[in-house]
């Protein structure tokens, strides 16, 4: 029988973390980005919960997983209003084309 | 006349021609006849000297009138001593008759200049510088120190000067008066010298202090050598002002001057300060300095005659004549006839002054000629100058009933009676051979100019009689060349008024520098008895001292007939020898100037003084000047610019350095950042995902190093 441990956990959760970072560096759509954001953060949630429950923390990582979900929504309203402004200075939100921080 | 009021007048006459140089020389410009008040004051001087005399030399016969006042007194310096200073005018019988002749001359010039100078451009400060001469030559005149008579010696010498370069336009009249101040400063200077030794000594500058203190033995620097070396300072001066011997040459040049300048500053009075100064300072005189003066005076008469020979130029002539005569004033002095060398300088001042004023009498009618080859025959156009030309001739050649005769004869008579005493039978020897010789050149001038046939048609075409305020000068001149004025005896010099005036030579210099004749018997055989007796007596240069021996004038009046009819024969035989080739040709000129070619070149060449004192002192000079510009040129501009070069090397390193070292340095560090501002300038794309690129990629080094 197959027995779901620890390492499946990290393999799923190293898994979302790349193909998150992936999606930060490759994409060129700006939402994409930031979902690429709510990928990586999730990984890290779970990376959170498989440590709380295989070791002998208490609900400590479960928590600190909230936090993140709660933290990732505010960031998403931030980050959404951010690229409304982007979208309304460029007239677009291709990320690769806005280099002003190089002047 | 009280004393007061003739010092007042002395005073107010000194002043006058300052007082007339000043408003000339700041008014000549606006108004045209100023001058004229030039003149008006002369004449008043004249008139003014004329009572002073008078009274002098009858209220005061034997009393001199001095009055003295402190200038300025600086106190008892340290190292210097006392130091006070005193002015004032001395009025003798010597001063009196100098004043006298300096007015009368001074007075004659300015009417006769009116016609000579008429139209001149700087007519106004010719007569300003006139005025200036004359307060500068009564300054010398009247003074009782030695101080003034400095003073007035460079201001004539500075009169002078202005004078001769009048017409500066010329070069030749520029270099003339430049050659004059320069020869006599060379004599000043040692003059100066002179003077300072016995202020040095004496802390006053008074005649009559000084002379008190070495009449009571107090000698400079307590030796009777530093008198002797004083003695010959002081007389540098008067050989440089009087244009003796080894410093005649700067007077025939001097001649460049407009001709009144001439008669009046380079034969009457200017020159004759020398004599004078020798007067006035003669009782320092010592045997050693005395005798110095007359060789000097007797070597000048005769080299000065015999260049006055063979000259052509009229003024030359007379100007070498002047340093002839003036030879003749210092022999006498030298000789110890002191008196007669006053009056020899005043019968010279009147004849002398003639002679230039009728030689520019001609000179201005023949329009500038001044070479007597293009004369002859002026006689019959111009008579009074004529007339008044041999009276003046007749005087200097020295012929009986002539002021000329009794003043020469007594030179003559002088130096016979000297040589007689000691033995320098050279001096009356040369003095009695000039004798001849002023009879011949004069009358050869005379002969030429006046006689015979014209030798330039077209000048003398043009020639006439001068106006009446030239000749009128002349004739009062001619009058005052007659015995009658000086002496009721035309044949003994010693019964005139100069002699009883001027009194005996005095002498106050210690008796063993005396010369034998002149010591004084009894005080020689007890000197310092004497030296206490003379200091308890208080005015020992009052004449009180007899000083001239017995035995000096026996020798007097024992010479006195050989000397006079010596001196006659001389000069008439020179003057028929004068007749002899340029009137009556019995001797051929062309042939005899053949016969005695060199000694007729050396003469004419003015025995080759210009040219040896051009070969040794001006080349000299030059040369000195070459080494000198030379040694600064490479010596000291060559420190200098090696200094330059050296500081300009040391900059190049010191630049090559901050070039490119220290700037290298600073733009390396520049261009390194530069270099890798340019190469991180990459990764700052500005993009951020590529930022996001690095931080992974960063990532992934740190956990392969740490892990």
């Amino acid at each position: 029988m197959l027995h779901v441990g620890l390492e499946h956990y990290l393999i799923v959760s190293t898994i979302l973390f790349s193909l998150g970072l992936f999606g930060i560096i490759t994409r060129k759509n700006a939402v994409m980005v930031l979902m690429g954001i709510e990928l990586m953060l999730n990984a890290a949630n779970i990376n959170f919960v498989a440590f709380s429950r295989n070791g002998n923390y208490g609900l400590n990582g479960q928590v600190i997983a909230l936090f993140v979900i709660i933290l990732a929504a505010a960031e998403a309203a931030i980050a959404l209003a951010i690229v409304l402004n982007v979208y309304k200075t460029f007239l677009h939100i291709n990320i690769d084309e806005i280099d002003n921080l190089k002047e | 006349m009280a004393e007061q009021t003739l010092i007042n007048i002395a005073l107010i006459i000194q002043l006058l021609p300052l007082f007339g140089f000043v408003v000339v020389i700041f008014f000549g410009k606006r108004f045209k006849k100023i001058y004229q008040l030039e003149i008006g004051i002369l004449v008043t001087a004249f008139i003014l000297a004329v009572i002073v005399g008078f009274f002098k030399l009858t209220m005061y016969q034997h009393h001199d009138i001095v009055f003295s006042f402190p200038w300025f007194d600086l106190g008892t310096l340290p190292v210097l001593g006392q130091l006070h200073f005193d002015l004032g005018i001395t009025l003798d019988n010597l001063s009196i008759i100098m004043l006298f002749v300096v007015t009368l001359v001074s007075m004659l010039v300015h009417i006769y200049s009116i016609g000579y100078l008429e139209g001149d451009k700087r007519f106004n400060r010719y007569y300003a510088y006139l005025g200036l001469f004359t307060f500068s030559m009564l300054g010398i005149v009247l003074t009782n120190n030695f101080l003034t008579m400095y003073v007035g010696w460079e201001l004539v010498g500075l009169s002078s000067y202005l004078l001769i370069g009048f017409w500066y336009e010329k070069d030749s009249a520029a270099d003339a008066g430049k050659k004059a101040f320069l020869t006599t400063r060379l004599g000043d200077i040692g003059m100066f010298i002179g003077i300072m030794i016995l202020f040095t000594n004496y802390h006053t500058f008074t005649f009559s202090e000084i002379f008190h203190q070495i009449a009571i033995g107090n000698l400079p620097f307590g030796g009777s050598s530093w008198l002797t070396a004083a003695g010959i300072l002081l007389f540098m001066g008067a050989v440089g002002k009087s244009a003796q011997f080894p410093l005649h040459v700067w007077l025939p040049d001097a001649m460049e001057g407009p001709t009144p300048v001439s008669a009046l500053i380079h034969s009457a009075t200017m020159v004759a300060a020398g004599v004078y100064f020798m007067a006035r300072i003669f009782p320092v005189l010592d045997g050693t300095v005395l005798l110095i003066i007359a060789v000097i005076g007797a070597l000048t008469a005769f080299i000065a005659a015999s260049i006055a020979l063979t000259q052509n130029d009229i003024k030359k002539v007379l100007a070498y004549s002047t340093i002839s005569q003036l030879g003749y004033m210092f022999l006498s002095i030298g000789v110890g006839a002191y008196p007669f060398a006053i009056f020899h300088m005043v019968t010279h001042a009147f004849f002398k002054s003639g002679l230039f004023l009728g030689s520019g009498s001609v000179i201005h009618s023949m329009h500038g000629e001044q070479d007597m080859r293009e004369m002859g025959g002026l006689r019959k156009k111009m008579p009074i100058t004529y007339w008044a030309f041999i009276v003046f001739s007749l005087s200097i050649s020295g012929l009986p009933l002539m002021s000329g005769f009794l003043s020469k004869d007594g030179i003559l008579l002088g130096s016979f009676a000297f040589a007689s005493l000691t033995g320098h039978w050279l001096l009356p020897f040369l003095g009695f051979l000039v004798a001849g010789m002023t009879a011949l050149y004069m009358f050869r001038l005379v002969l030429m100019t006046f006689h015979g046939e014209p030798r330039n048609q077209e000048k003398y075409g043009h020639a006439h009689e001068s106006p009446k305020n030239m000749t009128m000068p002349l004739i009062v001149l001619m009058t005052l060349s007659i015995f009658i004025f000086y002496t009721p005896n035309p044949l003994s010099p010693e019964a005139g008024w100069f002699y009883k005036w001027i009194g005996e030579s005095e002498t106050i210099v210690p008796q063993n520098t005396r010369f034998e004749f002149m010591q004084n018997s009894e005080a020689a055989a007890n000197t310092e008895s004497s030296v206490k007796e003379a200091s308890e007596k208080e005015n020992i240069s009052d004449g009180e001292e007899i000083i001239y021996s017995e035995q000096y004038m026996e020798a007097l009046h024992k010479d006195h007939i050989p000397a006079l009819s010596l001196s006659i024969i001389l000069a008439i035989l020179g003057i028929l020898f004068a007749y002899a080739l340029y009137e009556w040709k019995k001797i051929d000129v062309e042939k005899l100037t053949k016969r005695v070619k060199p000694l007729y070149t050396f003469s004419l060449n003015k025995w080759y003084f210009d040219e040896l004192y051009y070969g040794t002192f001006v080349a000299g000079t030059i040369g000195l000047s070459k080494v000198l510009r030379w040694f600064d040129e490479k010596i000291v501009d060559g420190l200098v610019n090696g200094t330059a070069a050296l500081g300009r090397g040391l900059a190049n390193i010191s630049g090559f350095v901050d070039k490119y070292i220290v700037d290298g340095l600073v733009n390396f560090t520049a261009f390194f950042n530069g270099f890798l501002g340019l190469a991180l300038r990459k990764f700052q794309t500005g993009r951020v995902q590529s930022y996001v690129v690095f931080v992974v990629f960063s990532l992934f080094v740190l956990f392969w190093i740490f892990i």
